[in-house]
């Protein structure tokens, strides 16, 4: 399932769509502690969080996520939408908790017939 | 080496939501020399938590990143108070990050043991009061 895939579900609502909309989702990770996921989310990730700053998407375009999901009708202030705007990164948001966005990314990816 | 591209950061030590442009500008630089997706990410990596770390710990800092067509070279360069304990500060989980930095998401003692882990090589070299180097090489 591709990132342009998700974003025409209505798991999420799309805050910015970013450079590589075409681009596989290969997992979906959940972390907020920016230290672990930095060093823990794999490359082509979904990234669930509440976590939104604007370190959240540096650590996001570093790791390489293929997009960033806040949960729990968590918001990036404007300056953090100008940044995803300014580095192409994807930013989605939902108002389901961290588990229950996850999942469903999960299922949509499944029933794509991706590997999860 | 004749070949090797030389790219210099000054990090500033005020503004911790801008900590990252120097590592996304490499990364930048690295995707347009057609350098691997993974060798760029474990660069990236490494180099972000160092820069995050001289934010926090060292009031900025320089670093000088060196790409030669096998490796890449990171020289991070800070005159903040040294690293008392090296042993300790690599160890997962240990950090002495203040509390604002913590709600921020960050601080959970895992920058030095990332940037071992996505490096081929890590040296540090510390001294209490003068400051602190720390040379990374991820080879391509």
């Amino acid at each position: 399932m591709t990132v342009q895939d998700l974003m025409n579900k209505d798991i999420v609502r799309v805050v910015n769509a970013g450079d590589d909309t075409d681009r596989e989702i290969e997992k979906v990770f959940c972390c907020d502690l920016l230290s672990i996921a930095m060093g823990k989310a794999p490359a082509g990730c979904a990234w669930v969080t509440v976590m939104a700053n604007l370190n959240t998407l540096a650590v996001a375009s570093l790791a390489d996520a293929a997009c960033v999901i806040l949960a729990e009708g968590s918001q990036m202030d404007e300056n953090g939408v100008k940044k995803a705007q300014m580095q192409g990164i994807t930013l989605l948001e939902t108002d389901a908790p961290v588990f229950d966005a996850a999942l469903a990314v999960y299922r949509a990816m499944e029933a794509e017939g991706s590997p999860a | 080496m004749d070949d090797a591209i030389v790219l210099n950061y000054e990090i500033s030590g005020e503004d911790f939501t801008r900590a990252g442009e120097a590592s996304s500008d490499v990364k930048k630089k690295l995707k347009q020399m057609g350098v691997g997706p993974e060798a760029i990410r474990k660069v990236a990596i490494a180099m972000y938590e160092g820069e995050i770390n001289m934010v926090i710990h060292a009031n900025g800092g320089k670093i000088t990143v060196e790409i030669t067509p096998d490796q890449i070279i990171m020289i991070l360069d800070d005159v903040g108070p040294g690293i008392p304990d090296v042993e300790l500060a690599m160890q997962a989980g240990y950090s002495t990050a203040p509390d604002e930095v913590r709600s921020l998401g960050f601080g959970a003692g895992m920058g030095l043991p990332n940037m071992k882990k996505y490096t081929d090589t890590m040296e540090i070299d510390t001294r209490i009061g003068v400051g602190t180097k720390i040379t990374m090489v991820v080879m391509i």
